[in-house]
């Protein structure tokens, strides 16, 4: 299929192009963008006049929950909800029951993936065995059978001897660790964030140092053993300091924020509203500032949803018992676009977050539209309004906080390797 | 509380009683209005009225409490009302049942009342949005968040004894972190135009911006935060936590915030000590204070009696929202 996309805005942040353009696939590839050649004969055309042409998003934090929790999200309803959010690469996290700790789930994974076949998805490996952050998992049989990346994520790796020699062992293959980032016996008992609303309500609180303490120390292993990490869903100001410190050092250290960190803090609670419940826990008003800060100058330089699906039963208990976690594949976009109307930054780099940033930290061939790049695209109406409704959502849950919400930019296509993926029963 | 469901006459009381931040003074007096008539009830021989006669309450216990319970049960019969005791750790949620389960099936049951005492906090609002009927829930205590009626029990004694709350300055002594009677005073005490109120206690028995969250001064010195107060309110120290890493030992939290004769002398002269009991002799309060002149514990017991029947009656009775 020979596909010419005619007439939008085409917003490459890797390349800095921003600008109309026509943009030619075949082959699954990009064969040109601005000028199609004269001889290039398509199949389809697709009218993006009014619209922006952006890469596929890459999601690198998402919980997929197949193997052994399909009623919460299988790979086949996780690979839908990326396709309508615009994601095209999913990197899903390896608490699975089994735990991704063994070729053969990430076999399994791949090939679910694979027969859904609306989006790539990347399995992550476990950094420890069963996460009981005890023996290392087989680290270079995971990845080649296709792990891109290690973390025990939903938990941290209590033991710092275990995580320098996880470190140590990873660094051997240069092969990337992402890192929960809580310190066990700061957040016991905890169900949010320690502070004012949480005295208020009742609720045992977890302070920012269960996050902090934690980044501090894994940063100071990855100085001991040259290791290369990654901090998922940073939420506290200290968190972002120190990863800011880290990288002025040189060391090879990354991180990213969750949408919900970006918009939300612990007064969004409310009167225990249990889709506010999430780990780390939404934190105060300066956190979210300083998230934002550092989402906008690049020292997080990647938007990832910690996409965590939950049944209405697991949210259906009392506030500190519930679920942690919240669905982000369908509302990444919207949120992102909304922070450049915020003017936390520009859209370019508002897209960069969700396109080749995390791409870059995993080192995927994905997240840009350069010529001979994967035809991975995503196209939006950047003036469409839509209301979040959870009922209309293709994820097989609905935990999300941001029903009702407004947002402006909606996906109208999804291409994965120049194949339409959404809407869904397109030509293809 | 819970915006009413329904139109409701100008003097109603909410659906729900579900906590006391942000409920008016007018509510409370009424409460406390009611619960005075009916504090001169439980004093004579026949202490049965007919008031809630032909409705029923239910007290559903996620969490053993024999005073609480007791109370709320009484205070029912007292009225007449059909009064069902259900011990809900040890029945349905053992078989698997979910607590919002127990909750709907006891709804379909068709209560006027449910008393809801749970361990978790937040899970009488939880209760509250899950029914469907005009069944009022009344909180009983939950989790580390709020406890209502106790908490008005002890403003109805502070009037007895003292008059108006207005202007009173008030020490609120121990383990505040975990204290859900603690939040439901300072707020009622806010509300009823308390000129201090005080919260003394290591830091690790304080909760988290005290000061911001609750509108409270903290005194980590318990001879100053005790200096010219009006009312003492002492709560009971969890002994596990005495165990954990709250507090060294028994010993040195008695004499940095034990209450002892000395102490009270700091007080103001005509001080009222009050304890909501059960009392840990020697760890929070010297006996020598829990039985002296200044004690009105025993009294907050029977004043608790007329208000749960205040509630009951203004919920149960009908006179909600």
């Amino acid at each position: 299929m020979r596909t010419v996309i005619r007439g939008g805005r085409v917003i490459d942040p890797a390349s800095g192009r921003d600008e109309v353009a026509d943009i030619a696939i075949a082959n699954g590839r990009i064969q040109a963008v601005g000028d199609v050649p004269g001889d290039f004969d398509p199949d389809r055309v697709i009218d993006a006049g009014g619209q922006v042409v952006c890469p596929g998003l890459v999601d690198m934090h998402v919980h997929l929950r197949e193997p052994g929790q399909e009623w919460k999200e299988d790979i086949e309803s996780g690979s839908r909800a990326a396709a309508a959010g615009g994601v095209t690469s999913v990197a899903c996290m390896a608490n699975t029951q089994p735990v991704n700790d063994r070729r053969s789930v990430t076999e399994q994974i791949k090939s679910a993936a694979q027969r859904a076949g609306l989006s790539r998805v990347h399995p992550i490996g476990a950094i420890t065995r069963d996460l009981a952050g005890e023996t290392l998992s087989e680290m270079h049989e995971l990845a080649s059978a296709g792990c891109v990346a290690f973390s025990d994520d939903g938990r941290p790796v209590p033991d710092a001897g275990i995580m320098r020699r996880a470190l140590e062992y990873a660094a051997t293959f240069d092969y990337l660790l992402i890192l929960h980032e809580e310190e066990g016996a700061l957040s016991a008992g905890g169900a949010m964030n320690e502070g004012a609303h949480a005295t208020r309500m009742g609720l045992a609180g977890i302070p920012n140092a269960s996050e902090d303490v934690m980044i501090a120390r894994d940063v100071i292993l990855a100085e001991l053993t040259g290791g290369r990490i990654h901090i998922a869903h940073v939420a506290t100001a200290g968190g972002v300091e120190l990863i800011r410190q880290a990288q002025a050092k040189g060391l090879r250290v990354t991180g990213e924020a969750a949408p919900h960190h970006l918009f939300l803090t612990d007064s969004d609670v409310g009167e225990f509203n249990s889709h506010a419940k999430m780990a780390p826990p939404l934190r105060g008003p300066a956190d979210r500032e300083a998230v934002r800060a550092a989402v906008a100058d690049g020292t997080l330089s990647v938007i990832a949803t910690d996409h965590a699906p939950h049944e209405a039963d697991a949210k259906n208990e009392a506030f500190a018992c519930c679920a942690n976690g919240v669905t982000g594949l369908e509302t990444l976009l919207g949120l992102t676009l909304r922070l450049a109307d915020e003017d936390v930054m520009d859209l370019p780099t508002a897209l960069a977050r969700v396109t080749s940033g995390p791409a870059a930290v995993l080192g995927l061939e994905a997240g840009r539209l350069g010529v001979g790049e994967m035809a991975d695209i995503c196209l939006f109406d950047p003036e469409a309004q839509w209301a979040v409704e959870p009922e209309r959502m293709y994820s097989r849950s609905t935990n999300t906080p941001f029903a009702g919400w407004e947002l402006r930019g909606r996906v109208t296509h999804t291409l994965v390797g120049g194949r339409v993926v959404y809407p869904f029963g397109g030509e293809e | 509380m819970n915006a009413p469901a329904s139109p409701a006459a100008p003097d109603a009381l909410p659906r729900h009683f579900l906590g006391l931040e942000g409920v008016s003074a007018a509510t409370i007096n009424r409460i406390l209005e009611e619960a005075t008539r009916f504090r001169r009830l439980v004093e004579q021989p026949n202490k049965k009225a007919d008031t809630l006669k032909g409705r029923t309450v239910i007290n559903l216990f996620f969490e053993s409490s024999t005073r609480t319970r007791t109370s709320f049960e009484l205070a029912g019969k007292r009225l007449s009302a059909d009064v069902i005791n259900i011990n809900a750790s040890a029945s349905a949620t053992q078989k698997g049942e979910t607590w919002l389960d127990t909750v709907r099936t006891l709804e379909a049951m068709t209560p006027d009342a449910l008393v809801i005492r749970h361990a978790e906090s937040g899970t009488p609002h939880m209760a509250a949005r899950a029914l469907s009927s005009h069944c009022s829930v009344i909180n009983a205590g939950d989790g580390t968040h709020e406890h209502p009626t106790q908490a008005l029990l002890d403003i109805l004694t502070i009037q007895h004894h003292k008059g108006p709350i207005e202007g009173l300055r008030v020490a609120i002594v121990g383990d505040a972190a975990h204290s859900r009677v603690a939040r439901s005073q300072i707020h009622a005490l806010h509300t009823m135009g308390a000129a201090e109120i005080r919260l003394v206690g290591p830091k690790t028995l304080i909760p988290a911006r005290a000061e911001e969250a609750l509108g409270v001064q903290v005194f980590h010195d318990a001879d100053a935060g005790l200096e010219g107060a009006d009312v003492i309110i002492m709560l009971r120290m969890q002994l596990e936590r005495i165990r954990g890493a709250a507090v060294p030992s028994q010993r040195e939290y008695f004499r940095l915030y034990g209450l002892d004769r000395r102490r009270v002398a700091r007080a103001a002269d005509d001080v009222l000590v009050m304890h909501p009991g059960p009392m840990n002799r020697g760890v929070e309060i010297a006996s020598e204070v829990a039985d002296g002149p200044y004690s009105v514990i025993l009294p907050q017991v029977t004043n608790g009696l007329a208000i749960r029947m205040a509630v009951l009656k203004l919920l149960a009775g009908g006179e909600s929202a």
